[in-house]
């Protein structure tokens, strides 16, 4: 469909043409509002309950009354946290990490500055594993909620949460993940697990943009953010965005059919990327860790050049792919989640994003491959670190540093 | 994704003039791998005629960080070193047809290290600078000197604007309050300077401003007494109040405490997600009329007085 290849899927992803054929009469014949007392109002409302059930099959949760439908990842992650504070008011702490989707992080700040919590941020190490000691010693009964990334979107490294939300459960607080980026690409089974709360994003796993949901057990206190209707069982207000979620549903049955393929096909094309661009190219290595990690995510930092002008060439070679430069965000500094492994600046700025999908071919990584390479020779040959004659960086310290 | 001019993406795909220049007599490095963007100039320079024979670059930075590079060699090679002198870094802008604003600290560096190879070829040292200047922006390594420059010779008022130009003041905000006396004491020297036009997208930054003549010394602004001072500013006030009002807003005065003018938004305005625009627009405008540099705040700001 596309001439370009696109290896950005953990920014998001196309629909799949079977999502979207479950749509399509969502908009035509079956516009009716399910809170609507008549025919037209029940159809909907039967393909809203459809595609609860599939969202519950994919997390493995015991009842599909625990899916509440949103409209994405950042308000999933908001309405979590938010609700936890108001349900516990006693309880003044929070825990979470230091690379953390904005929409965890950024809430955090807020309740920090404006609301006087106290915010934990558990630091990581220099492959991004999460400081077990700390988060141990930041817990505590004052701590209302824990909301710890599944795996982590510049990276894919996983982090352990089934054992972080036992602990949690230790000292009585609840425990909420953003499980955006790995749901769909790795195995998940809610019902018999300690997580409390999870959210997820629909165009993260092949469904359209503006749906997600918020996973919340039975029995959970809980309180919402958006109050208004009796819709969602009145934990989320707002007449439901009908075709998103039977989209997000088709698209929970498929992630779930093709969860092998992502798992060793998929994986197996990652792994060949990276090995071969390892090979390749000299000085650059893989951030993150990589034994433990999303079967879709490749992190690559090279050095002694920098994130944007490597996205501008790969563009003109028809690949999509991200960094963590500073540059291509607008903002000065690399990414918070380069500087929290503490990957040197030298590296930080060239870190480069490959994020694949089950549409991804082989041909595709081949032609990456072998045009890599050459980009980074390209801007290291104009980059005054880099002594082009030797293959290798050199000294290089202006008077202003 | 940046929208670039077909001229920076000309020069960032097939740049000129990169590489190492074995003959060259004077070199500029300027930034730092930390800051995500470093350049050296090299210049050869004929001694007899101070023409700039050749020149070359190597660039560490992002799209249009070597598009600047690479147009910059290409303007001053051919002119005499003098001639090279008066290039500034909305020079460069200009030629690769604007940058966006985000983005003109590229520019910035350019202008800056052409100025340390020219200072290098003379035997100058370069160093200087941050002696007199002090460094202001730790994180980015900017001194007072290179945030003067930058402010006069593009017209900027506001801290964002320095920030877009310098990168001073871009990460752990620290300095913000010492970037604001600098723009301050520039704008207070040269009064008589209007600030940069409203920047509209695709042309940033290159409005008529043309660079300040060298050495020139600007003209002192005339002091105002306090009651002209108020005066001015209500009228300013004023003036801007119908535009504000068709949009169903308003604005009104509330106090001037020194720098610090305390205005009302109410009406469309108030909770209006614009208002934070109208503030600055309010600010811009009583900065080019009173020629100082003044912050305007919201009432709800104001220093609660005792009884």
């Amino acid at each position: 469909m596309s001439q370009g290849i696109y290896l950005d899927n953990n920014a998001t992803t196309r629909v799949d043409p079977e999502v979207l054929q479950e749509m399509l009469p969502l908009f035509t014949e079956h516009f009716g509002n399910a809170s609507s007392m008549h025919g037209f109002g029940a159809a909907v409302g039967g393909k809203i309950e459809w595609a609860r059930k599939q969202v519950q099959a994919l997390l493995g949760a015991a009842h599909d009354s625990e899916i509440v439908f949103t409209s994405g990842g950042t308000e999933s992650d908001n309405t979590a946290i938010l609700s936890a504070l108001e349900a516990y008011p006693k309880k003044r702490e929070i825990v979470t990490s230091v690379v953390e989707h904005p929409g965890v992080l950024a809430l955090c700040e807020y309740l920090e500055k404006k609301r006087s919590y106290k915010v934990h941020r558990i630091p990581v190490d220099g492959k991004g594993n999460l400081d077990m000691e700390a988060y141990r010693a930041a817990l505590s009964d004052q701590v209302a909620i824990v909301s710890i990334m599944w795996a982590n979107n510049e990276t894919g490294t996983i982090f352990p949460v089934e054992e972080l939300a036992r602990m949690a459960k230790e000292v009585g607080a609840l425990f909420h993940t953003d499980a955006v980026q790995s749901v769909g690409k790795i195995p998940v089974k809610l019902a018999d697990s300690a997580i409390d709360m999870l959210s997820l994003s629909g165009h993260k796993l092949h469904a359209p943009k503006g749906i997600g949901a918020l996973y919340v057990k039975r029995g959970l206190r809980y309180r919402p953010m958006l109050r208004g209707g009796h819709q969602e069982r009145s934990r989320r207000a707002g007449t439901e965005n009908a075709p998103g979620i039977v989209g997000l549903g088709a698209a929970a049955q498929l992630a779930l059919v093709h969860m092998g393929d992502e798992n060793t096909r998929v994986k197996a094309l990652r792994d060949k990327l990276e090995q071969a661009i390892l090979a390749a190219v000299p000085s650059c290595f893989v951030t993150g860790n990589p034994d433990n990690r999303l079967p879709n995510t490749c992190n690559i930092a090279f050095e002694y050049i920098e994130g944007e002008a490597i996205l501008l060439l790969l563009n003109e070679a028809g690949i999509a792919a991200s960094s963590g430069s500073a540059c291509t965000s607008g903002s000065l500094e690399p990414s918070h989640v380069m500087r929290a492994m503490g990957v040197p600046y030298t590296a930080a700025h060239g870190a480069t994003r490959f994020s694949l999908s089950r549409e991804t071919t082989e041909e595709e990584i081949d032609r990456v491959i072998a045009v890599v390479p050459g980009i980074i020779a390209k801007l290291r040959s104009l980059s005054p670190y880099w002594q082009q004659e030797a293959g290798k960086p050199k000294e290089f310290a202006p008077v202003y540093s | 994704m940046w929208n670039y001019t077909d001229k920076v993406k000309e020069h960032f795909f097939n740049p000129k003039n990169s590489g190492v220049l074995d003959s060259a007599n004077a070199v500029g490095e300027v930034g730092s791998i930390t800051c995500g963007d470093a350049l050296r100039l090299m210049l050869k320079v004929d001694s007899d005629t101070q023409i700039i024979l050749d020149a070359k670059f190597q660039t560490f930075g992002c799209g249009s960080a070597i598009a600047s590079s690479s147009a910059l060699t290409e303007m001053i090679i051919g002119k005499t070193v003098d001639e090279a002198l008066t290039l500034t870094n909305r020079d460069i802008a200009e030629y690769l047809g604007g940058l966006p604003p985000e983005k003109m600290h590229c520019s910035v560096m350019g202008a800056e290290a052409l100025r340390a190879a020219i200072a290098n070829y003379k035997g100058e040292a370069w160093e200087d600078d941050h002696e007199e200047g002090e460094l202001v922006c730790k994180c980015f390594g900017i001194d007072a000197a290179m945030i003067e420059r930058a402010v006069s010779v593009n017209g900027l008022t506001t801290l964002e604007e320095v920030t877009h130009y310098t990168k001073a003041g871009g990460s752990c905000q620290t300095c913000h309050e010492k970037i604001e006396e600098v723009l301050e004491e520039v704008l207070a020297k040269t009064g008589a300077l209007t600030p940069a036009k409203k920047h509209t997208p695709g042309t940033v930054g290159l409005d008529a401003i043309k660079p300040l003549e060298p050495k020139a010394e600007p003209a002192a602004a005339p002091k105002l007494t306090n009651v002209q001072r108020m005066q001015a500013i209500m009228s300013a006030i004023e003036e801007m109040r119908p535009q504000i009002q068709r949009d169903g807003g308003d604005v009104e005065l509330v106090d001037i405490d020194g720098k610090d003018i305390y205005v009302r938004l109410s009406g469309a305005c108030s909770g209006c997600s614009q208002s934070a625009g109208t503030m600055m627009g309010v600010q811009m405008k009583l900065v080019e009329k009173l020629g100082e540099f003044v912050r305007v705040k919201p009432a709800s700001l104001m220093p609660a007085h005792a009884g």
